[in-house]
């Protein structure tokens, strides 16, 4: 009896979401491995890869599978679990923040007679902001299982120097995250993309009308939350933990076939999350301009199908800013990097906070 | 003491409000790199498109023949001891009597073979013939799983007709 008591339609709904979400995180983090190989030739006066399949759309898969032939090579006085549990660690962290992002508005659908509404969004829980903040600090504990179980001294210190970038980094974050919430009012991530609806609201300026997206409303906090972005994914001008690979040691650096692809590949999922995140809070998720008349216009289905659209092109937007940063920029000196975290955002983001606070207490009386 | 004119004293000035917030220096960075996205790519994508060689390029060796179509060389031997990397051999054969249209004089090459692993495209065959019968072309040597793929007969190297169309168009090759 309690079989049928209990929603089954609810379980396929959302397992069916979660599917498609990791899936298309998959897909996007692979061709943005495409993506980022071509824009930086682009950038570099040459045509990046063009030769598997047209213009070069089969290298992602011929990079998997060159990784899948590779041999596994465990070291042996390596510690074996911590050695395994590493990217794994890295790869559950990196996905489980996109179960929050709201990737589109609700629309109803009628399955077996009865009207349901289903949410694109897998969790709505009411400390969004929170876990999101909670889950990308976890995800240093990957770089460090992986450096300290390689029994490798340089891979060490790269972990070391990866685990104090993000601790510094995380402070400024959570700091310019408190000044939006100031804004906000709720850490719901649902809730701040509904109030970032449309794009322009109210009417004229002198009447009050004003952009709605949060954008608009914290430029600093928005400029401190790309930086320390940058600083957590590990990625240039802050790729410290990583140029050590490249240039002699890293945490990689005794990981061989699979275990290493899920390093590389966690790195590009951990940059779509991002990116989706700074989209969902700063850019307004799903909405654009003239939301209204479109919604009033189309069938429920195909308007979320748009609103996704929106988002994933706020996404690539986003991803496709990072790479333009990566291959401009020259990579900071550890000092430098530490300086500027400690020395330079926090009380950037702390001066924000006094703003805010002040400009929200003398001309909105809340 | 300075040795020449051109000393440029180092500036260890503090830095300015605008160095210290690196945002004016990282915005005209990118706009350097979204210059670039616009310019012409230096890449050729060979093998569809090649970039043209030099009139002097040594390639692969080609044997000639004269204007009546016979074959120029007579297995002088020169081209050999000319070699420095001792990467031809040859052996001689007398021309038999229905064969005047296929070779110019008396003796000709019957086996010749050129070690191209060994040969290191220096054209001192092509400076020692007194015949004019060998020369390196244009080709670039085409690579193989196995060593003796690379023991180029005489027949892989006799010229063919349309390079010799192609020599009287253009005059090179």
């Amino acid at each position: 009896m309690l079989l049928l008591q209990i929603d089954w339609v609810f379980f396929i709904e959302k397992i069916a979401l979660i599917l498609v979400i990791i899936l298309s995180s998959f897909g996007v983090a692979a061709y943005a491995t495409w993506g980022e190989r071509k824009v930086a030739a682009i950038m570099q006066d040459r045509i990046g890869p063009a030769r598997a399949g047209i213009f070069g759309l089969l290298q992602p898969l011929a990079d998997g599978g060159k990784l899948f032939f590779k041999e596994e090579i465990v070291p042996d006085r390596s510690t074996r679990t911590l050695f395994i549990m590493g990217p794994a660690l890295f790869m559950v962290t990196a996905l489980m923040t996109s179960a929050i992002i709201p990737w589109g508005p609700d629309f109803s659908l009628t399955i077996g007679g009865t009207e349901r509404i289903i949410a694109l969004q897998v969790a709505d829980i009411n400390i969004g902001m929170l876990y999101i903040f909670g889950v990308v600090s976890l995800g240093v504990y990957g770089i460090m299982l992986g450096g300290w179980s390689s029994n490798n001294k340089f891979s060490l210190l790269s972990a070391i120097r990866a685990a104090s970038q993000s601790i510094s980094y995380e402070l400024a974050m959570g700091l310019s995250l408190i000044a939006v919430l100031m804004v906000t009012q709720t850490l719901s991530l649902r809730e701040i993309v509904e109030q970032q609806s449309g794009f322009w609201s109210g009417g004229y300026i002198w009447d009050g009308g004003y952009f709605t997206w949060n954008f608009f409303k914290q430029p600093l906090a928005f400029l401190i939350f790309l930086t320390c972005s940058f600083a957590e994914l590990n990625r240039a001008p802050f790729d410290m933990p990583e140029c050590e690979s490249e240039l002699n040691m890293g945490y990689h650096q005794e990981y061989s076939s699979m275990k290493l692809g899920l390093y590389l590949f966690a790195e590009y999922i951990n940059m779509f999350i991002s990116s989706a995140v700074l989209a969902t809070v700063f850019f307004g998720g799903y909405n654009f301009p003239w939301m209204q008349q479109v919604q009033n216009a189309v069938p429920g289905g195909l308007f979320s199908i748009i609103c996704v659209t929106v988002l994933m092109a706020k996404v690539v937007a986003f991803i496709l800013f990072f790479m333009f940063i990566r291959w401009t920029l020259p990579r900071f000196r550890y000092d430098q990097l530490l300086n500027l975290g400690w020395k330079g955002l926090i009380p950037l983001a702390l001066i924000n906070l006094v703003i805010t606070g002040g400009v929200i207490l003398f001309f909105f009386n809340k | 003491m300075q040795l020449t004119k051109r000393a440029i004293a180092v500036d260890r000035s503090p830095m300015t409000f605008g160095e210290k917030i690196y945002i004016p220096a990282i915005a005209k960075g990118l706009k350097i790199t979204l210059g670039h996205i616009f310019k012409k790519k230096a890449t050729v994508s060979y093998p569809e498109v090649k970039r043209p060689f030099s009139p002097v390029f040594r390639g692969l060796h080609v044997l000639n023949r004269d204007e009546q179509g016979r074959e120029k060389c007579t297995a002088c031997g020169l081209c050999a001891l000319a070699c420095p990397a001792e990467a031809i051999t040859m052996e001689a054969a007398e021309r038999k009597k229905g064969e005047e249209h296929l070779y110019r004089e008396e003796k000709y090459a019957a086996k010749y073979e050129i070690n191209m692993l060994r040969c290191i495209f220096c054209g001192y065959c092509e400076e020692a013939c007194p015949k004019d019968a060998i020369y390196l072309s244009e080709t670039v040597m085409p690579s193989n799983y196995t060593r003796d793929y690379f023991i180029y007969k005489k027949e892989d190297m006799l010229i063919t007709q349309e390079q010799m169309d192609k020599r009287a168009a253009t005059g090179k090759g």
